[in-house]
């Protein structure tokens, strides 16, 4: 296409979204509904799986091991364990500060007691790895694989909180999914009927375009342009007004809930926005695109 | 230039709008085609811009068989193809110059090539004037050139008008075939369908009499009842 072909079709894209106005702005309004929609479920299910993550981190599994086992062997184990790619961090307990935790915890109020066993550790055989997992999902796949092992006595883990947490995010994501796909779906519908009333509006000039011996691809690109600057506008709102929202409450909840930010540590806006803004302007421009040449394919037949 | 071997369209519904008809016209001819309403006349000319398709029979033009071109083939061979109609069909929110130069911003002709074409059609339309006008502001004798400057722009190897002069007085109308056979003289190829017998009886050219979905008369320099 030349240059000043491009440039016609931008001008009768925005000619259309003109003469359309009512149309063009209601499909607008609902592009940026779901958009807005989508980014607060973007936001929800990024900081719920951040919070996920965090307390991952802290979710930890034991491995005793048999009578005789030698550190360097436990070591060496840790080592291999260490290299799967679903273990974030192995930490090996030496028999040592195995007793030390125990004893700061059960002799605390009478440390002389604890002194008896200075030179005879009474959990001389507990020495263990604490191992930490990139996603508690996999926790059951890695855990067979140390039972399997010989020397491996007893696994300690919180098959509770695991399954809770991989559960709760199971059900938040595919509740998001739904309800983004319902608005996606609304959206594209919305978008169609713009481009059918638009098309219905210019269909005396489509019908002498095509006796005149205008190709289809320049029939539709105005239609295109249509759906694609829509849509690029009824994401930029939402996004710029989330960005605002966001900062706002992230600040809101510093100051009036100082407690909760030790436990709730938010994403910092610009980090999620640096995933949110071309995934919401990629779904605005995509459902405008793609809205318009399936409905100007449907209705633009030669 | 134009070849019809028995072509036969039928509608969905039965009604059979041609019913075999075979006609011969040769590159630079000016034809007249005429008939009662229903006779064929404007499926003639759909057929030949391949808004239709013949339900049998061949419809060559230029040597190409139209049954046999392919979808993304026909905005060119439109191209080839200028058109007038009896409303008009200008585009009511454009003035004279963008109404013209529509036709050659539909191909995708250079700006720079359009903005010498235009101003050279419209002066041989005698419309150089009024360029800046919208079509409720001109005559409906204006409004026809204006569609003939349109259609004529892209410099089509044929013409067809179907019913040019419906909506306008004589003397327009007789104006108006005066450009188009000024438009004839240059070497297009013109068609023109009608009902204004005192036209086809002046101008005494090639007739082609259609009733009933076949042809009844062909005769060259003929009149309207022949």
């Amino acid at each position: 296409m030349r240059l000043s072909t491009i440039g016609y079709c931008l001008q009768q894209g925005f000619k259309n979204i003109w003469r359309n106005k009512m149309f063009s702005l209601a499909s607008t309004a609902t592009m940026a509904a779901c958009i807005f929609m989508f980014g607060i479920f973007f936001c929800i299910v990024e900081n719920f799986q951040h919070f996920v993550r965090e307390v991952e981190e802290g979710v930890a599994i034991t491995v005793l091991f048999e009578q005789g086992t030698s550190e360097e062997e436990i070591q060496e184990i840790g080592d291999r364990i260490g290299q799967r790619d679903e273990v974030r961090q192995v930490v090996f307990v030496s028999a040592k500060v195995a007793w030390e935790s125990y004893k700061d915890v059960y002799f605390k109020d009478m440390p002389e007691l604890a002194d008896g066993f200075v030179d005879d550790n009474p959990l001389a055989n507990s020495a263990n790895l604490e191992i930490y997992m990139n996603d508690v999902a996999s926790q059951q796949g890695l855990v067979d694989y140390i039972s399997s092992m010989d020397q491996v006595r007893k696994i300690n883990r919180s098959d509770v909180v695991a399954d809770m947490l991989t559960g709760f995010n199971r059900l938040v994501s595919y509740v998001s999914v739904a309800i983004i796909a319902l608005l996606l779906a609304v959206s594209v519908f919305l978008i169609s009927n713009t481009i059918a009333i638009g098309i219905s509006v210019r269909k005396e000039e489509i019908a002498i375009m095509r006796l005149i011996g205008a190709k289809n691809s320049f029939i539709k690109a105005p239609f295109l342009i249509e759906g694609v600057v829509i849509g690029l506008v009824g994401a930029s709102i939402p996004l710029g007004i989330l960005y605002y929202l966001y900062n706002r409450m992230i600040l809101y909840i510093a100051v009036k809930f100082g407690i909760l930010t030790n436990v709730l540590n938010f994403i910092q806006v610009n980090e999620l926005f640096r995933t949110l803004v071309p995934v919401g302007m990629a779904l605005g421009v995509g459902i405008g695109f793609f809205g318009s040449i399936f409905t100007a394919q449907r209705h633009l037949k030669v | 230039m134009i070849a019809l071997e028995n072509v036969v369209k039928s509608y969905p519904n039965g009604v059979g709008a041609i019913n075999g008809v075979s006609l011969h016209i040769k590159r630079g001819e000016f034809v007249f085609i005429v008939g009662d309403t229903g006779s064929g006349k404007s499926t003639l000319i759909k057929l030949l811009l391949k808004e239709l398709e013949p339900t049998e029979g061949k419809v060559r033009v230029n040597g190409v068989n139209l049954a046999r071109m392919r979808k993304r083939m026909i905005p060119k061979y439109r191209r080839k193809i200028g058109c007038v109609f009896q409303d008009f069909r200008l585009l009511k929110d454009r003035n004279v110059y963008e109404n013209v130069a529509f036709a050659q911003r539909v191909i995708m002709t250079p700006t720079k090539e359009i903005k010498k074409n235009v101003p050279a059609m419209l002066s041989l339309v005698g419309l150089a004037e009024k360029y800046k006008s919208y079509p409720r502001q001109l005559s409906g004798g204006e409004q026809q050139r204006v569609a003939l400057a349109r259609a004529l722009v892209n410099s089509p190897d044929i013409l067809l008008a179907d019913e040019p002069t419906g909506n306008l007085d004589p003397k327009t109308s007789r104006e108006i075939m005066k450009l188009l056979e000024e438009i004839n003289a240059r070497g297009t190829t013109v068609l023109v369908v009608t009902h204004d017998q005192d036209i086809v009886n002046t101008m005494k050219k090639r007739v082609i009499r259609m009733q009933k979905g076949i042809i009844v008369g062909d005769e060259r320099e003929s009149g309207y009842i022949g």
